[in-house]
């Protein structure tokens, strides 16, 4: 048997949830068979590119595919906004990394989800409906036009409490509001899990503390390789140091460092904005260059062949 | 018959390895030492004294016919040469590169007792760096069996196996998380030491003995060895996945920002290649000060690499002395040569930081020898009150790996207290028809040992599967050459055919 003859990571699906949320499914039997909720993968979108990690928002055993729910942050991100569509295909994907979320006996659940983590928590909220127990999802948008996903969780959730930041849908606040709620209408949850940015982790974690529901959190931090070779995603938890990709990405939410976390996250954050500001501006001047050789192909004056040359906008990049 | 050699008939001094100049490459990738030519290499092979007992031989990992290779050149016949040092090694380029040699071949050189010994690593090197040149590769006459043969990374122990199982008529596939191959040889080891291109050139001869190479493939979570042998057909495998997981000094300040493993410093520079940023997207910034902890092998390469990655000052911090630095000398001296600071017998203590969590500096303390310890080096000892501190950006720990926990979580593998994968010593482990050898059982070590090992588990493997091994070549009196019409290097069940 070929296990990549079989996936040669086609995207076959794409939806896009906002301007900056879409989502992109993509072709991997072989990985769609063995993901399990809580983990993730690392795609590279080129060759040059960057290996970058993503949680398994969703996964269809028959199908044969894995569903990535990507935010454009960074300049992967944006790029892959760009570049990735249906019929096209990544580089490299590669997974399913971490340690499966243990889909524990609880009775009574909470599943928490703030923007990006909204789809990662989805699988693991239907782990805890397929294994009988009582599932109420709290999830948090910004808006009510940033919302997704309301049906598939409302189809494996008992209680669904939905947050905006302004109001405009569900109830007005913060997921921590919606926390309130479940803890204030149920007195018998047994496990909180809260997947979303570090600050909505840190949150959450502390929303439980002071009736010690145990609270698992998903980390996401900066690595290269997720086989625990670089080190990159140490956090720090309790008075332990741990590697994200083969010690978790699951830790005890009372006892990660939240505050260190966001520090090491910010590590990369000047190159980033360099980067992506360079490709921005590549783009928009690749989009020139082809609309004025269009133009001349209109007027006769250029061959096709020539037009197939357009510059690689990555290739006089300043500094290369 | 020639006149026989003797020791004061030989050429004297080693020839030099002609090198880039040392101010040139601390500001470049291309290789620090450039090769042999020819006429270098015929002058070296003249120093060999092709004395009976043959100690280089038994120095060598994986048992190279030395003197044998070494007559070849001095009979200018490359090609020979090259028959024979893949009759034993499949990747010459990068052996007589990265082999510590004089701990092994060149450390029990019989010239070598009395004068430098004979530069066997840089005829290795010339000879297959010819080889890669001139497209020469002895694809042996392969008898297919029915067996499959599952190999779990792609570095020198798994590509040594792979080799050997694939000679022997095994159907084999090598699969590497990365999304190359080549395990530390590409993202360990930098190209001012190893070319890619040498690593490529050796990855294809293997592809043309019809190993297959499947990449972005995590086994373990993928699927498990248990799976691998159970479901998809495996006869045998071999893990041979490195021991991975860094080691880091726990000491206060530790996670700040631009504290980093000598592993990420070179997977980022070399595999992803971050020195090409922004042509290629991943970030590396390099500080202006950056201080190395640790004096292995690794450790240079990661202050080396800091150089030329634009690095104003580069510091090397070890808590012993120059004598017990576990790296081989020649790359201490290479590091040296380019601008490298050394501290001997220096701690650190303490991660500085700037209040945001940037590193600003390091705090470390004197060190004298005291005691032997347990591996026989004498113990630093701190000394009171000697605390220093000293301003730096980037951090880098190059002190040692853990066993890669991986394997141990998704098998029923038994791993020993370390967390090693426990292997016997013919290298199999407790599941049966699964082999393992490298760093994930001996914990970090060298290249060739690690090839040593793959090779070590092929034979294993190929008992276990019931292929008979032939063992040694036939060698005559007259050498090489034919016996009832079948080439004499016909070894492990392969007919070398020689183009």
């Amino acid at each position: 048997m070929k296990t990549n003859a079989m996936s040669n990571f086609e995207i076959v699906t794409r939806e896009d949830f906002s301007d900056v949320t879409y989502l992109l499914e993509v072709r991997h039997p072989l990985m769609a068979k063995a993901a399990k909720p809580g983990q993730f993968v690392i795609v590279m979108l080129n060759e040059h590119g960057e290996r970058i990690p993503l949680t398994i928002a969703d996964f269809d055993r028959n199908k044969g595919t894995i569903t990535l729910v990507i935010q454009a942050v960074g300049k992967t991100t944006r790029q892959m906004q760009a570049e990735c569509k249906v019929g096209t295909k990544l580089y490299g994907m590669v997974g399913p990394m971490g340690i499966p979320t243990e889909i524990s006996h609880a009775k009574k659940v909470v599943c928490v989800g703030g923007g990006l983590g909204v789809a990662p928590v989805f699988p693991q909220a239907r782990g805890y409906k397929e294994a009988g127990a009582y599932v109420i999802g709290v999830l948090g948008f910004r808006n009510k036009d940033l919302v997704f996903w309301e049906d598939k969780f409302r189809a494996v959730c008992d209680e669904l409490i939905l947050c905006t930041n302004d109001g405009s849908v569900g109830m007005k606040g913060f997921v921590t509001d919606g926390i309130k709620v479940a803890l204030a209408g149920h007195n018998d949850i047994d496990e909180v899990v809260a997947i979303g940015p570090p600050v909505m982790m840190k949150a959450c974690a502390e929303a439980t503390r002071a009736a010690k529901i145990k609270t698992m959190v998903s980390v996401n931090p900066i690595m290269v390789d997720g086989t625990g070779m670089c080190g990159g995603c140490r956090v720090k938890v309790g008075d332990k140091v741990k590697f994200a990709c083969v010690d978790g990405p699951d830790f005890d939410g009372h006892l990660v460092d939240f505050d260190d976390l966001m520090v090491r996250l910010s590590r990369y954050t000047k190159v980033e904005k360099e980067a992506h500001e360079r490709w921005s501006e590549s783009c928009r001047m690749t989009k020139q260059v082809g609309a004025a050789a269009l133009d001349a192909l209109a007027r006769g004056h250029v061959q096709q062949a020539e037009l197939l040359e357009l510059p690689d906008p990555f290739e006089d990049a300043p500094g290369g | 018959m020639a006149k026989k050699k003797t020791i004061r008939t030989i050429p004297q001094e080693r020839t030099p390895m002609p090198e880039q100049d040392p101010q040139v490459r601390a500001k470049n990738f291309e290789e620090v030492a450039c090769g042999y030519s020819l006429e270098d290499a015929l002058r070296e092979s003249e120093r060999c004294l092709m004395c009976p007992d043959q100690p280089c031989v038994s120095g060598c990992p994986v048992g190279i016919n030395i003197p044998g290779f070494i007559q070849k050149i001095n009979e200018k016949n490359l090609r020979g040469a090259y028959d024979i040092l893949t009759d034993t090694n499949l990747l010459p380029s990068i052996c007589g590169r990265v082999c510590p040699q004089e701990n092994q071949c060149e450390g029990v050189c019989t010239v070598g007792e009395s004068l430098e010994a004979v530069a066997i690593g840089r005829m290795e090197r010339f000879v297959g760096d010819t080889a890669i040149k001139q497209g020469w590769v002895n694809i042996p006459y392969i008898e297919p069996n029915r067996f499959r043969v599952g190999i779990v990374g792609s570095g020198p122990a798994g590509m040594a196996c792979a080799a050997d199982m694939a000679k022997a008529g095994c159907d084999v596939t090598v699969y590497e998380a990365f999304h190359q191959p080549g395990g530390v040889l590409k993202y360990g080891i930098p190209d001012f030491r190893l070319p890619n291109e040498v690593i490529d050139a050796e990855i294809n001869n293997l592809k043309k003995f019809g190993v297959k190479f499947e990449c972005n493939t995590l086994v373990g979570r993928l699927f498990t060895i248990e799976q691998m042998i159970d479901e998809m057909g495996f006869h045998a495998v071999f893990i041979g996945v490195g021991a991975g997981y860094p080691t880091m000094l726990n000491i206060p300040g530790d996670s700040s920002n631009g504290v980093l493993s000598a592993n990420e410093l070179l997977t980022r520079c070399n595999l992803m290649r971050a020195r090409d940023f922004p042509n290629f997207d991943t970030p590396l910034p390099i500080g202006k000060r950056v201080a190395v902890v640790g004096a292995g092998n690794t450790a240079m390469d990661a202050t080396r690499v800091s150089l030329r990655l634009g690095a104003e000052k580069v510091y090397c911090v070890y808590r012993r002395s120059r004598t017990e630095a576990p790296a081989r000398a020649e790359e201490v001296h290479h590091a040296e040569q380019e601008g490298v600071e050394f501290h001997w017998l220096t701690a650190p203590v303490a991660v500085l930081d700037d209040g945001k969590g940037n590193v600003r500096g390091m705090r470390c303390v004197r060190m004298e020898l005291g005691e032997p310890d347990d591996s026989g080096r004498r113990r630093p000892v701190p000394v009171a009150g000697s605390e220093f501190d000293f301003e730096t950006d980037l951090i880098v720990y190059a002190i040692g790996t853990n066993a890669n926990p991986i394997m141990g979580q998704t098998s029923k593998l038994k791993l020993n207290k370390w967390g090693y994968i426990g292997a016997d010593e013919n290298l199999a482990t407790s599941v049966a028809g699964v082999f393992a050898g490298g760093d994930i059982v001996t914990g970090a070590a060298t290249v060739i040992q690690a090839m040593g090992a793959g090779r070590k588990a092929a034979r294993s493997m190929k008992a276990y599967l019931g292929i008979r091994d032939a063992g040694l070549p036939y060698i005559g009196a007259e050498g090489a050459g034919t016996l009832f019409g079948i080439d004499t290097r016909e070894r492990n069940f392969a007919r070398v055919r020689v183009a």
